[in-house]
């Protein structure tokens, strides 16, 4: 009984995540329709290629179909996991997209992972000691964070970077990658995400540990609370064993809807500290008018979106049990 | 007892106190925010130059030193700065050349300029004697003066903003209130809708409507452009939760009891419905104008927005992008820099107009 009802849930929301990325297909399909010119444009202009090649290749690239058509045209090449043609790379956008995806989740799954383990702790910490002077320097420093643009955090540790000389400036690997054994590609890697990573840690931590320190605060004023303090519970068994349990509902809610700010905010690291994720693919494409490029990465970035969504509510469904039906 | 009763006094006197202190540092932040839109407005009379005048002779040139003190310790009452010649021929570094001091001048005629778009002028808060140039925040890799550049700059980023927050929020109020208000498939059509604008992380779908204009356009219409773009990704979250409100203030007794007299749809939504969501409105406001300034200014960063030669925060950091701007002038992070405290003004203002009408949880 139990697993039906925590399949159906998932089902439901799976069901609903479905819909919404049809949605966000055909509206950026639409976006992608309005959008004037193409990247055949130039080669109008140029006298070496004449009319007619160039009508060949609107014709083959299917630039002159309707957009009901293009849109089942797109969808057929998903099937074959190519999401369309990339015309400025002259590829499908599928191998494309990949390893880009990879790279953006590399990155922000560490510095989410990163945010938490830093967030929950000095959150838990200024909600027990609500008003003192170690909740105020917590909120001083939040503050100062949040008003620090992501674009400047980004631009600061570039400096840093090219500065001292002791990071890498840019990029994934190093040359010469392929060439290095698996244990120094690891290590490779890990120093080129070193800056980005903490980067977006920080960007991403004041509204973190604001809403950690909230929700504690919240419960810390429950009756259960005062009821287990009574009883003579130790503070720090209070704060880690009862409150933060009681606080996970809306963290974890939080976790789901702080996908869509980290995915921008790593765009704009990875643009300015050249990581090759999602976002510099995507600035280059709009810039190439490269339409399925653009497609393809805005309806991954929601598919990136929606997982992470999935993943928060299939752990709020775990841990809080006023979600799951009564057990017959 | 009497000295509890005291305490007590003092608390509550203290409590009055601080929220007197409350209101007039709420003032005073809504005033220097005030200031520094002033400040841009009137960009063309507190600007020493041009925005556009170069001055290739002295590309990078730092900061200029205003000085009071000559060579021989002898104090001046009129600040006075040095021209700028190189450390040696060849070399890019740049010294103080202390064999002639050039006054300050006051209030000099310059270049001519508008303010708001209608008043011509041509007199300059400050100045100084051609050839020499005083450069407050130095010069970029054109010569161009960075502190004129920075506050003819500001008149786009800050008010892309705040225009931009005003279109999203004027869209987002009137099709939260037509799907509260109306109901039925009119809120399901408009939330479905909303629902999408948010399963998209925001520069994401500022970048995918931004597909949708033209590449290369003016920089006036590159503006109006910038505006479209942010109103038309900013509408999702404001109408969502100004439905919820109109959503409960349609069912209240006085809103009933207006209808049963016979008041139109209209009339209850603009004297009933609306007033009550001006507080959100204008928190939510509050909160997106930083959102829509790093809006303007990431677009213009990676070149989709407001183009050379005119100035605004996100193409003059643009420059920052070489490898050699970015470690060697550090006068080219400014205006990166004066987003911060605009950014805390408005996240004050923000939090002290949420303390203030504690009744909306956002």
């Amino acid at each position: 009984m139990r697993y039906h009802a925590a399949v159906r849930y998932l089902c439901v929301r799976l069901g609903h995540g479905f819909l919404v990325l049809i949605g966000v297909s055909v509206l950026s399909f639409l976006l992608a329709e309005a959008a004037p010119g193409s990247s055949f444009d130039e080669l109008r202009l140029d006298p070496r290629i004449s009319a007619t090649t160039v009508a060949a290749m609107r014709d083959r690239y299917g630039l002159d179909r309707s957009l009901p058509e293009k849109y089942f045209h797109w969808l057929q090449s998903i099937a074959r996991g190519e999401l369309g043609f990339s015309v400025a790379y002259n590829r499908p956008v599928g191998p494309l997209l990949w390893p880009r995806v990879r790279n953006t989740l590399l990155l922000t799954v560490t510095a989410t992972a990163l945010a938490w383990l830093i967030a929950v702790p000095v959150g838990t910490w200024a909600a027990s000691r609500k008003g003192g002077w170690a909740d105020r320097v917590a909120a001083g420093a939040t503050t100062a964070l949040l008003s620090v643009p992501d674009l400047l955090v980004g631009l600061g540790f570039l400096l840093l970077a090219v500065r001292t000389g002791y990071f890498p400036t840019g990029g994934m690997v190093s040359i010469g990658f392929a060439a290095l054994g698996p244990w120094d590609q690891l290590a490779d890697v890990m120093s080129h995400s070193l800056l980005p990573v903490t980067a977006l840690t920080l960007v991403t931590l004041p509204v973190l540990v604001r809403h950690v320190r909230a929700s504690l605060i919240d419960v810390l004023q429950a009756p259960f609370i005062q009821a287990a303090r009574a009883a003579g519970v130790s503070e720090r068994r209070l704060l880690f064993r009862h409150a933060l349990r009681a606080a996970a509902n809306p963290l974890i809610s939080l976790l789901g809807l702080s996908v869509a700010a980290l995915l921008s905010a790593s765009l704009v690291v990875e643009t300015i500290m050249s990581w090759p994720g999602l976002g510099p693919l995507l600035i280059e494409a709009v810039v190439a008018r490269d339409l399925h490029l653009v497609v393809g990465a805005v309806t991954c970035s929601t598919v990136l979106l929606i997982a992470g969504n999935l993943l928060a509510d299939g752990l709020l469904y775990l841990v809080d049990p006023r979600l799951r039906p009564a057990q017959a | 007892m009497i000295g509890d009763a005291t305490t007590r006094g003092t608390a509550r006197t203290r409590a009055s106190l601080s929220a007197r202190g409350r209101r007039r540092s709420f003032r005073l932040v809504l005033g220097l925010l005030g200031l520094v839109y002033l400040s841009t407005v009137f960009a063309g009379f507190l600007a020493p130059d041009d925005p556009a005048a170069q001055h290739r002779d002295v590309p990078f040139a730092p900061p200029t030193r205003v000085h009071f003190v000559d060579g021989t310790s002898r104090l001046h009452l009129r600040p006075f700065v040095y021209g700028l010649a190189r450390s040696s021929g060849d070399s890019e570094e740049y010294v103080e050349d202390r064999s002639r001091r050039y006054p300050v001048r006051f209030f000099v005629r310059g270049a001519p300029y508008r303010i708001a778009g209608i008043f011509r002028g041509n007199r300059h808060l400050f100045g100084t004697d051609s050839p020499t140039r005083l450069f407050l925040m130095g010069s970029d890799d054109y010569g161009r003066d960075q502190f004129s550049r920075f506050l003819f700059g500001g008149q786009i980023s800050l008010f892309a903003g705040l225009l931009g927050a005003g279109l999203s929020l004027g869209v987002g109020m009137v099709l939260g209130a037509v799907a509260g208000f109306y109901g039925a498939w009119v809120d399901e059509t408009i939330m479905r809708i909303a629902e999408l604008f948010l399963a998209l992380p925001w520069l994401y779908l500022l970048l995918a409507v931004r597909m949708a204009l033209p590449l290369h356009i003016e920089p006036a219409e590159a503006f109006l452009l910038v505006l479209a773009v942010i109103g038309l990704i900013g509408w999702a979250r404001p109408a969502r939760l100004i439905r919820g409100i109109v959503l409960s203030a349609k069912l209240r007794d006085y809103v009933v009891a207006a209808r049963s007299l016979g008041a139109s749809d209209l009339y209850i939504l603009r004297r009933h419905v609306l007033p009550q969501v001006l507080g959100l409105v204008v928190t939510q406001g509050a909160l997106l104008v930083p959102q829509f300034i790093l809006a303007e200014v990431t677009l213009s960063f990676v070149g989709l927005g407001v183009g050379e030669p005119v100035p605004s925060w996100g193409n003059m950091l643009a420059s920052l992008q070489r490898y050699s701007v970015l470690s060697s002038y550090w006068w080219m992070f400014l205006p990166g820099f004066a987003l911060i405290p605009v950014f805390l003004l408005y996240y004050t203002i923000a939090d002290a107009l949420h303390q203030r009408s504690g009744a909306f949880s956002v």
